[in-house]
């Protein structure tokens, strides 16, 4: 239990920081408190869209700039993304872009569809 | 490994030979330990899922010629004698919020060899999960005994919110009541001395991950089938 004996000196923050690469993901708890009352306070501005009754461009604008900046914050620091080599980076977050390529296809048929049926069912 | 590659090469035994032996090198492409690898690609995997369920989602809705119901009416809580639109969607959202910054904390305490307070923010963290699940439960039932919804059927209007909505925060519901087992296996071994014994807290990590990983889809969900 040697190595254990050591690890208790990491419970000072600077000290703890500067072992992040000695064992696994370290980081100071201050980073973790910060981006958990950033995410409650995002998360308040995205209930507060639908409380205000916003519509139209700025709805859609708000709701996607709030989801993407708790995804990032989510991914970056509670996953410990930002700390992780590019390579890993690259592998886990560029293939959901594939997605994209779905999302526009969908929705042009969708919207096909819906004059499809619009055309022939709806008179 | 190395050693055969070089002698595949100079027997001169071709070019597939090569390819095989550089294939099969025994050498770490990922500087991360496998599990935390595999659990990452299992979480790609997963993104696709629910990125199907949500685009899928987004496909019936805008296809459809009935109106979509008013989900911010259909979420709403009534309080004393006013109605407050989606109260207990947002209720839900924090609580996930909260159960990830817990299991952040119980990470890095991990990393520390603070064996009670690893456990206990990952309890804590499993107690906030089952709060969500319950709270989803009552949801649900609100939905199928009070308003009738099935997956088959919506008397609020489109017959596809049923089915999208039962499939998306069920699948997502899934995946918490998962991750509350999951955390509370690992819980226990944490208080064991189990990682103290193999000599690393990575499992810890690579639970937070699968942890963090619910919370993020239901920033999705909460934008696309709630906010919509």
């Amino acid at each position: 239990m040697d190595h254990g004996a050591d690890q208790k000196h990491a419970d000072d923050a600077p000290h703890a920081h500067a072992q992040a690469h000695a064992e696994g993901q370290q980081h100071p708890v201050a980073v973790y408190l910060w981006i958990w009352v950033l995410l409650f306070v995002v998360s308040s501005f995205s209930y507060m869209v639908d409380y205000f009754h916003l519509h139209g461009a700025l709805r859609w604008t708000l709701i996607i700039l709030f989801m993407l900046v708790k995804a990032a914050l989510i991914v970056a620091i509670f996953m410990h993304m930002a700390w992780e080599r590019l390579a890993l980076k690259l592998v886990i977050l560029l293939p959901p872009l594939c997605l994209l390529v779905l999302i526009a296809l969908m929705a042009i048929e969708g919207g096909y569809t819906f004059l499809t049926r619009l055309a022939s069912f709806v008179h | 490994m190395a050693t055969d590659a070089v002698t595949a090469e100079s027997a001169g035994t071709g070019a597939m030979d090569n390819v095989v032996a550089d294939l099969a090198a025994d050498r770490q492409a990922f500087a991360v330990p496998w599990g935390k690898l595999m659990m990452w690609i299992f979480l790609l995997s997963d993104t696709f899922i629910f990125s199907c369920f949500l685009i899928g989602y987004m496909h019936v809705r805008m296809s459809t010629t009935v109106p979509w119901p008013n989900v911010s009416e259909v979420f709403s809580l009534t309080v004393g004698h006013t109605r407050v639109p989606l109260l207990l969607i947002a209720i839900m959202t924090m609580v996930l919020i909260t159960s990830s910054g817990t299991m952040a904390m119980a990470v890095n305490y991990g990393y520390r060899r603070n064996r009670a307070y690893t456990a206990a923010l990952m309890l804590i963290t499993a107690g906030f999960g089952a709060t969500f699940v319950g709270m989803q439960a009552f949801e649900w039932t609100k939905l199928i005994l009070v308003e009738g919804i099935r997956p088959w059927a919506n008397p609020l209007g489109a017959g596809q919110f049923g089915a999208s909505f039962f499939m998306i925060t069920g699948f997502h519901g899934l995946h918490v009541s998962a991750g509350v087992i999951y955390l509370t296996v690992v819980a226990r071994r944490v208080w064991n001395g189990f990682y103290d014994r193999k000599g690393s807290y990575e499992t810890v990590e690579i639970a937070g991950l699968y942890w963090h990983f619910v919370d993020l889809v239901w920033v999705f969900i909460f934008a696309f089938f709630y906010l919509w």
